[in-house]
């Protein structure tokens, strides 16, 4: 037999706590890509037309070049620039500035998709901008977001093992190794590969549900 | 600046042109791919949807660089070893195609149950409906997914280099070690992939146009 089972649960508790490092760059990288997103996307709509083309541009570059050269490039330049951050910070960095200009786009869409009414109700009340963005829009265009969003989330975690690529013991990397010192990569491997397919199933499920969710409540 | 250019030019190009490669080879294997298993999964023939299901759940569900390294690494243990170029084009096909599958089920599904109840009354056969009314319908609605998808898997081709093939990635990580140059290297690989995408993505929306313009003459 191929598969040796001893040998794939004794390597399944460091897989394990690989799989925590994953679960934090994940998270992490999801709350800055969500923040940033939102920053991005109210860029684009600002009023001085140099900042909103500026704004539709670097997200354009970011979504089209690749996330490894990305990673590559912020784990060789900040520390050129004093910036000492650890690997996983910097994955968790990157990852999350990617994302944001996904998010931003979701944003877009969001915000797009409220009646123009509303700005112009807003307005007749007299409203402030800020409080015409808080009160108003933001509540109405980000529901409708969410499945969206959590779409990106289980997008982001599927990225997460890039970060083997600056040597971040995320599960990747962790089998790697495991495999390269005992010569045996199928079980480290398959059981990296598992353990995505298991969590992405569950999450996939869980957007669904809340599609569903919104639906009915539109 | 010229000086720069004319040092590590020539090797980014000769890397682009593995990235092209793997690009276009990956896309052709992820196009038979998505449509087999698009088509597969709406099958009402058993032993054709569970495959396909299947075949997406695990490639959509699983990350696609674990799918690379599975391959390079764990394959060879059943005794399958293939080059880095060839795992790169099967990967990047299986990964983008099973995302794709998706894509021309769900514009099958919209297109109206009426043109398939009217090519029953015209007594076409299924398979007939199918290629005839149906497909034709469906298509652009297929390609703008279609184009993002192409720009991702353009974006993967970058994961081969950890597989030790010397794409454009790659060729740039070695110019680096060489020569230190980090900011303006960097810079420039990305400059590259970013017009590629481009140009991806212009190719993409004259096939879209030209579609939906054969498809006016034809209405």
């Amino acid at each position: 037999m191929i598969w040796d089972w001893q040998y794939a649960l004794g390597v399944l508790p460091s897989m394990l706590r690989a799989f925590v490092v994953t679960l934090e760059a994940t998270l992490a990288g999801f709350v800055l890509a969500v923040l940033v997103g939102l920053l991005w996307a109210t860029l684009r709509m600002a009023p001085v037309r140099v900042v909103a083309r500026g704004a539709f541009w670097i997200v354009e570059f970011v979504r089209s070049t690749p996330l490894l050269i990305q990673l590559y490039f912020l784990y060789y330049v900040l520390p050129e620039y004093g910036v000492a951050l650890s690997p996983l910070m910097i994955g968790i960095l990157a990852l999350g500035l990617h994302y944001s200009c996904y998010t931003a786009e979701v944003y877009r869409a969001g915000i797009e998709a409220v009646p123009a009414g509303q700005w112009e109700a807003a307005r007749a009340l007299n409203l402030s901008p800020a409080s015409t963005w808080l009160r108003i829009i933001l509540p109405q265009a980000l529901p409708p977001t969410f499945p969206m969003l959590g779409n990106y989330l289980i997008a982001m975690f599927k990225d997460t093992p890039l970060l083997a690529a600056i040597t971040v013991m995320e599960m990747l990397q962790t089998a790697k190794l495991i495999g390269a010192e005992s010569f045996r990569y199928l079980e480290p491997l398959t059981i990296t590969g598992a353990v995505f397919l298991f969590v992405s199933l569950i999450a996939s499920y869980a957007v669904r549900r809340l599609e569903v969710r919104h639906a009915i409540r539109r | 600046m010229i000086e720069f250019l004319q040092m590590h030019l020539p090797p980014l190009v000769a890397g682009l042109r593995v990235t092209l490669q793997l690009t276009v080879g990956g896309a052709i294997c992820a196009l038979v791919l998505a449509v087999l298993a698009g088509l597969g999964r709406r099958s009402r023939r058993r032993w054709l949807r569970w495959p396909a299901n299947v075949y997406v759940e695990v490639f959509r569900g699983t990350s696609a660089m674990v799918q690379l390294f599975w391959f390079y690494f764990a394959l060879p243990f059943f005794g399958v070893s293939l080059p880095a170029l060839l795992t790169g084009v099967i990967v990047l096909g299986l990964n983008s195609g099973a995302y794709g599958a998706e894509v021309v089920r769900s514009a099958i599904d919209h297109v109206p149950r009426g043109q398939w109840e009217a090519g029953r009354a015209l007594n076409m056969s299924e398979a007939r409906i199918m290629f005839r009314v149906v497909l034709p319908q469906a298509l652009p609605m297929m390609l703008p997914p279609a184009g993002n998808l192409l720009i991702e898997l353009m974006k993967n081709t970058a994961l081969v280099s950890l597989i030790t093939l010397s794409e454009l990635t790659f060729t740039a990580q070695v110019q680096r070690a060489a020569t230190l140059e980090t900011v303006p290297l960097f810079a420039l690989t990305l400059l590259i992939y970013f017009l590629l995408a481009q140009v991806l993505l212009t190719g993409m929306r004259h096939l879209e146009r030209s579609v939906t313009r054969h498809r006016g003459q034809r209405a």
